[in-house]
């Protein structure tokens, strides 16, 4: 099971790293959805003990998912409105 | 249905309502703020600390659901200023009509928060406050997208901070319930799990250095929309740091980290401060007092976390903040909700285009004025009731420090809230389109709410110790 | 009973401010009426428990706010004697201030902060405890600040701005210095003194600054001055309430309280306060006086003459000695009443003869004598001359400093009595006895501005010829000095 828990960390990193460092707007978005996937399988690794699992991290899990989807669904709408509005994916500030 | 069931299910019943009824959402709003004002009266009138549990699941499976004195006042403030955002919204043509489903549904948010005894409970009101604040502020228009854009990836990376936080409270202690976490052991993974929910809140609540998304999101939203943004919804995951810092793991708590935590806040009180007498429109000074006014919320876990818990003076310091989070939750809803009104007298919040305002609209302006004392902490307002049990806190238990940023941020205050005064009460006499007077009375009532809360403090102190943690009973 | 009196006092002011800012503009009648009204149901009711007060009544109202904050109103016969005064002057005003504005705009807002402002100063006096009067102080300032901009000019604007520079770090000084005595002490009345020992000497010093420097932005104390003569920019009758009653008098009945009944004339000498305290205090007597000298404007010198005026009330706190104590609480009310009739005096001047400047005196004398006679009673009571009441204050002064061991205050008070001569003298020397310009115009016909002047010089001559009489302001003070400071 660490094998699990110790992937789910390396997402966690892996998804912060693009969060912050990305300027692409669509690759944060999938950022969040990395550390987010990260998250929950750490979650469910740390549900398990030896032989049986517990039920509560994977309902948990489940609600997660649903609220992880909805934000990535308003973030996408919102980049695309704003790509339409602006002709780029990259907040203007952030532009180099 | 009892009425803390029916203080969460109406605001939700409505936002589902005016998706369905989209030009009746001022109506049904309408409704919604009624019927909880009812719900809320009957539960204060109880006067002790009503509890559910949704479905006949109690904890740790189910999720408790309990209102006491911190959340019913938190609810009643959110009461308030839903209804004068909703009195001054209704009339705006203007505005888009998703505006009510998702003022609506921040608004179940809100009140979830508040009453919710459950890490990861907390985390699901978080996220769904956050979707809807964001889209709130997307409602502003095209100029509007980046800051929401931008705000939506500071509160996501929040979020998963927090929740990975859960994730390690969980594995520690098989529990959520912040009664229940209080009662188990503590264990070595708290520190860290601590550190990442705070990290991921204070992202949220926009304490400084985390605060660069709320300006532009604030001042982008439409002005009913930042009245919500400013006055509220940080206060929402200001509440989960207490009810964590407080309540669930008071043990985990360190004198250094409390003190890093209030030295971000100091920071903030400068920053925002200094950085409000720099701007030139008006929503942007409300925006960044925002930034500057939460940071007197974080001097309360040096004064009353960790070792001071104990002390008699905690509860003081304790029911300081919470004022301060209350007053401020008053006063700058009728702040923004004065600049919206100004915005369709003149069409513009720049400050030069206000200049003897005072002369056509004098009841916002007397509204504003209010509002400020309440944010320069002058008495009698809620705000110096604040300012009064911190500082004395600080002095008694030897911070003096906190007691001074707590004086100065005052006098930054009436330094940045100055300028848009003084341009108010200019001489011009400005061409502006005429405003209902009830619309301006609704600014003016929220502003003397705020400076009643100073007047009327003792009553309120008295139910804010209703469930409060700790074991110092008196203030000093 | 008891709790009732002082709130209808309180609301007396208030509620008629509360009505006023909602009035239309032109509803001057109604506006009228309510000001005058709330001013003589004020009176009255001072009367009732002045009368009261003599057969051994005692009064006490209080508001919890939070633990440890509370509002406390009580009365002693401090807060009568300045309670007194302000409602007197205040009723005064308020008829001059009617007859002087007429039926300009914004009225409704000028009336509604100016009875909040009456308000606050009331409250001020019967605060019963440390927190209690800061309140007062504070709605003191945010009331006053429209009043001082009331026209709005950028002249005006420039004046509140710098009246708020000064006065906010003041309060937040005070804020900072009463929070942290009352951490140490639990919450500080003025019947009760707080047990001191609990604090090291320094900390009780630095507090002791904290307040000087928060009371002496309102005292007008040198260098915490700079704001006053630029609030000359206001309309007259709130330069006449600001310099008599309301504001820079607030700072000076403060440091009265702060020296007797927070610190106690005892341990300010203990802790070797007193001196210091007094030196502040000539020092600004004597650079009020020389400035006030250089100015070319009436109003501007009257305001330094206020700066310099305000302390000797502060000297005679300051100084430990009861002949000392009793000279300051009666200059309380002589310089009240003399300064007010100046700038009613001040305000004719200039509103019917169109007299802003010293030269615009030159023989208005013969012109509006009335006015020029109350105007030479209110300057030659400044100067003290016999027996005028500044003479009675200066005397008691004098005493007070000798008996204090400090002969140096008698020099001070010589050479402050030359300069208050040197910058009053010619404005009466125009006055009466160098010829009109040829264009110059001026009358009195103005009963209503002209009567409550008339009634404050007469009240500062006959408060320094009935000196003598136990219900003089000189009777009163001594008796406040034998009965609260001489145990």
């Amino acid at each position: 099971m660490t094998v699990y828990a110790v992937t789910g960390a390396l997402l966690v990193a892996l998804g912060l790293y693009g969060l912050i460092a990305a300027r692409g707007l669509l690759r944060r978005v999938v950022a969040f959805n990395v550390v987010g996937s990260g998250v929950f399988l750490m979650f469910g690794a740390l549900g398990w003990y030896e032989g049986h699992t517990d039920p509560v991290p994977q309902a948990l899990i489940i609600t997660g998912i649903v609220v992880a989807l909805s934000a990535s669904a308003l973030a996408v709408g919102l980049v695309v409105a704003h790509a339409r509005v602006s002709g780029g994916q990259v907040l203007e500030d952030d532009a180099p | 249905m009892t009425p803390l069931i029916a203080l969460l299910a109406l605001p939700l019943a409505g936002a589902l309502m005016a998706v369905a009824v989209p030009h009746r959402g001022a109506r049904i709003a309408g409704v919604v703020v009624v019927a909880s004002a009812g719900a809320l009266i009957m539960l204060v009138a109880q006067w002790g600390i009503p509890h559910a549990a949704p479905g006949g699941w109690g904890a740790p499976l189910g999720i408790m659901l309990e209102a006491d004195g911190l959340a019913l006042a938190f609810m009643a403030m959110v009461l308030a200023v839903m209804a004068g955002v909703c009195a001054t919204a209704a009339p705006m043509r203007e505005l888009p009509t998703p505006f009510w489903p998702l003022a609506l549904l921040a608004w179940a948010a809100l009140n979830a928060i508040f009453v919710s005894r459950d890490l990861f409970n907390l985390y699901v009101g978080l996220e769904l406050l956050t979707l809807a604040a964001v889209a709130l502020v997307a409602t502003g228009g095209d100029k509007a997208l980046a800051a929401a854009l931008r705000y939506l990836i500071f509160a996501l990376t929040g979020s998963i901070l927090y929740l990975a936080g859960v994730v390690l409270v969980y594995s520690a202690h098989g529990v959520l319930d912040v009664s229940l976490l209080a009662a188990t052991l503590p264990a070595p993974t708290d520190r860290v799990a601590m550190g990442l929910m705070t990290a991921g809140l204070l992202i949220k609540t926009a304490l400084f250095p985390f605060h660069v998304w709320l300006p532009p999101a604030h001042a982008a939203a439409p002005a009913p929309a930042s009245a919500m943004l400013s006055a509220l919804v940080p206060k929402a995951s200001f509440v989960i740091l207490l009810r964590l810092w407080f309540e669930a793991m008071p043990d985990a708590a360190d004198d250094r980290l409390l003190t890093a935590l209030a030295v971000l806040g100091a920071l903030a009180v400068g920053h925002g401060g200094i950085m409000a007498l720099r701007q030139t429109r008006l929503k942007q000074i409300i925006a960044y007092s925002t930034v500057a006014q939460i940071g007197y919320l974080f001097l309360v876990f040096p004064l009353a976390g960790g070792d001071g818990a104990a002390q008699p003076w905690a509860a003081g310091a304790w029911t300081g903040a919470v004022f301060q989070a209350l007053s401020h939750g008053l006063a700058k809803a009728a702040m923004f909700l004065c600049a919206g009104l100004w915005i369709i007298a003149v069409g513009s919040d720049r400050l030069e285009d206000l200049r003897g305002l005072a002369r056509g609209l004098p009841m916002t302006a007397m509204a504003f004025a209010l509002a400020a004392i309440t944010l320069m902490g002058l008495p009698p307002s809620g705000g110096f009731t604040a300012k009064y049990l911190m500082m004395t806190t600080a002095f008694a238990s030897g911070q003096v420090v906190w007691a001074l940023v707590l004086a100065g941020g005052g006098l930054l205050a009436a330094a940045y809230l100055y300028r848009p005064m003084g341009a108010l009460f200019a001489r011009e006499i400005p061409a502006f389109t005429p405003v209902p007077r009830y619309l301006q009375a609704v600014p003016l009532v929220l502003a003397l709410l705020a400076v009643g809360m100073g007047v009327l403090s003792d009553g309120l102190y008295a139910f804010l110790q209703l469930g409060r943690p700790g074991t110092a009973e008196e203030g000093l | 009973m008891t709790a009732l009196l002082p709130v209808a006092i309180l609301l007396s002011s208030l509620i008629p401010a509360g009505v006023t800012f909602f009035l239309a503009q032109d509803s001057h009648r109604l506006r009228n009426t309510l000001s005058l009204g709330g001013a003589t149901v004020k009176l009255a009711l001072i009367v009732v428990m002045l009368v009261a007060v003599g057969q051994g009544a005692s009064y006490e109202a209080r508001l919890n706010l939070a633990p440890g904050l509370y509002l406390l109103l009580r009365i002693d016969a401090l807060s009568l004697l300045f309670m007194t005064l302000s409602a007197v002057l205040w009723l005064l005003t308020t008829v001059y201030a009617i007859a002087y504005f007429g039926t300009k705009a914004e009225l409704s807002r000028f009336f509604g902060f100016f009875s909040l402002c009456v308000g606050a100063t009331t409250g001020l006096a019967m605060a019963g405890s440390l927190i209690t009067f800061f309140l007062f102080f504070e709605l003191l300032t945010l009331s006053t600040w429209p009043l001082v901009v009331h026209k709005q000019d950028a002249k005006s604007l420039a004046a509140g701005r710098s009246y708020l520079t000064f006065a906010l770090p003041g309060s937040a000084a005070l804020l900072l210095a009463i929070v942290w005595l009352e951490s140490a002490t639990g919450p500080v009345l003025f019947t009760e003194p707080p047990d001191l020992s609990v604090m090291p000497d320094s900390h009780l010093r630095i507090i002791f600054a904290l307040f000087i420097a928060g009371l002496g932005v309102k005292a007008a104390l040198v260098p915490l001055h700079g704001w006053l003569p630029g609030a000359m920019a206001a309309p007259a009758p709130v330069s006449a309430l600001l310099h008599a009653v309301a504001v820079v008098k607030a700072g000076a009945f403060g440091i009265v309280r702060l020296v007797y009944d927070v610190f106690g004339i005892a341990s300010v000498q203990d802790l070797g306060l007193g001196t210091p305290l007094a030196l502040l205090a000539s020092v600004t007597i004597l650079w009020g006086s020389v400035r006030a000298l250089q100015q070319g404007e009436i109003k501007k010198r009257l305001a330094f003459s206020t700066v310099s005026q305000v302390s000797y009330i502060v000297l005679g706190a300051a100084l430990a000695g009861p002949y000392a104590a009793i000279g300051g609480l009666a200059h309380l009310v002589h310089q009240g009443l003399m300064k007010i009739t100046l700038f009613f005096c001040a305000g004719i001047f200039d509103e019917r003869a169109g007299a802003k400047r010293i030269e615009d005196l030159n023989g208005l004398g013969a012109r509006m004598p009335v006015t020029s006679v109350c105007f030479s009673l209110g300057a030659l009571g400044m100067i003290g001359l016999p027996p005028m009441a500044g003479f009675v204050s200066k005397v008691y002064l004098g005493l007070g400093g000798l008996q204090a061991g400090a002969p140096w205050v008698l020099g001070v008070l010589a050479a402050s009595t030359l300069l208050n001569a040197a910058y009053f003298l010619p404005l009466l020397y125009r006055l009466w006895f160098l010829p009109a310009a040829d264009a110059a115009t001026g009358d009195e016909r103005a009963p209503l501005l002209v009567a409550p002047a008339a009634i404050t010089a007469l009240a500062s001559l006959a408060v320094g010829v009935f000196a003598a009489s136990a219900l003089s302001p000189l009777g009163w003070a001594t008796l406040i000095v034998t009965r609260e400071y001489l145990p």
